[in-house]
């Protein structure tokens, strides 16, 4: 039983880190953003091909049947990779809104350079309609 | 020669509106500069800007009403300004009452000047559900800021300054009007509320018409409490206009 399980685990694991190394060879992934998903990949190979390692942490974390400890780890590494991700999104947003405001202000300072007014450090360029 | 004050109006999908207030401003401040923030609209929006000989600041897209006044905010901190005047896109507010903001803000000793329908009774209408949102908001701002507020999502304000400097770098993207009263006393600035009266909207919708006011107001409490636990702002101690954003 407990074969099974280690194999299908150390399986599942194997091809997590072949595709994610296979995607950062397509440039699909960056190296950077790969490194969660491969922690999480190596942690389960490790844990599900020592057995012993594995079962004195599953007595530590007070669970008698070894697999669901490696189950419950590897959801603490999913749950970390997540957050990882979410933080990464909210940099990005945060670099898009500083990018799109100095957009908005540049382009304007352009339009009135190819008006040919001096407005680009005097912006009084109200022409009265 | 330069004009001291801007005057902010952010628009998203306000084609209906946006000629009437810029026409209202300008007729109530001659010698502001008008800076209408185009946050991505879908309609004839940014066409109208460009109409109206407004500086025209056309965002590529659509990123919510706290990060368009935010760019209002960095034009007036590049460029200079001393004072800035935020007025809503959809007519709400009354260009004719700016000048009553200005007037608090240069003597009132005062960083943010607010206009708030609830000082005085205005006759102005708010549906009740909102109207109750707006007054528990309000005492839990007062609270937390110490000071008495009656209208915090009001967004018709003026800025000196070194609020302008704030404004610029921290200013608040969800609920910007509410969050962005507790940074600002945080900041250590003096804000002031003063009596006005508003307008029914002239055009377009609310932006807090999907949302029911309950759940809007549960996330902008929520918003001003994780507010609270961050570390206060500091203003840059060297302002330069021209500079580029740290």
């Amino acid at each position: 039983m407990m074969d099974r399980t280690v194999a299908l685990s150390i399986g599942a694991a194997l091809l997590l880190l072949l595709t994610v190394l296979e995607m950062v060879r397509r440039r699909r992934l960056k190296e950077e953003y790969s490194l969660a998903w491969l922690a999480t990949a190596v942690a389960i190979i490790l844990l599900a091909g020592n057995r012993a390692l594995l079962a004195r942490l599953s007595t530590l974390m007070g669970i008698h049947y070894p697999p669901s400890a490696l189950m419950v780890i590897g959801f603490g590494f999913l749950v970390l990779t997540t957050l990882h991700f979410s933080s990464l999104v909210s940099r990005l947003r945060d670099e898009n809104k500083n990018l799109a405001q100095e957009m908005a202000i540049l382009r304007w300072q352009v339009s009135s350079l190819t008006k040919g007014s001096s407005a680009v450090d005097r912006p009084s360029t109200r022409s009265t309609p | 020669m330069k004009a001291d004050v801007l005057v902010i109006i952010p628009a998203f999908n306000e084609e209906a509106s946006l000629e009437h207030v810029v026409t209202g401003v300008r007729s109530a401040l001659p010698r502001a500069d008008i800076a209408v923030v185009n946050d991505g609209s879908r309609d004839r929006t940014g066409t109208i800007v460009e109409s109206l000989g407004v500086i025209g600041l056309q965002l590529p897209l659509h990123l919510g009403v706290g990060a368009a006044e935010q760019t209002g905010f960095r034009f007036a901190s590049r460029f200079g300004y001393r004072v800035v005047v935020r007025n809503d896109g959809d007519g709400q507010h009354n260009p004719s009452e700016i000048p009553l903001l200005l007037e608090a803000l240069e003597g009132g000793g005062a960083d943010v000047v607010i206009g708030s329908r609830y000082r005085e009774p205005s006759g102005y209408v708010t549906p009740l559900l909102r109207r109750m949102g707006i007054r528990c908001l309000a005492a839990v701002l007062s609270l937390v800021c110490r000071q008495r507020f009656t209208d915090p999502t009001s967004g018709f304000r003026a800025f000196n300054r070194r609020a302008i400097e704030i404004c610029s770098r921290f200013y608040p993207e969800d609920y910007p009007e509410p969050e962005s009263l507790v940074l600002l006393i945080r900041a250590g600035l003096k804000v002031r509320e003063i009596p006005v009266s508003m307008n029914p909207r002239y055009g377009g919708q609310s932006s807090i018409r999907t949302i029911d006011s309950v759940s809007y107001m549960a996330r902008v409490l929520l918003a001003i409490f994780i507010g609270l636990l961050r570390a206060a702002p500091v203003p840059p101690s060297n302002p330069d206009p021209q500079g580029r954003r740290s």
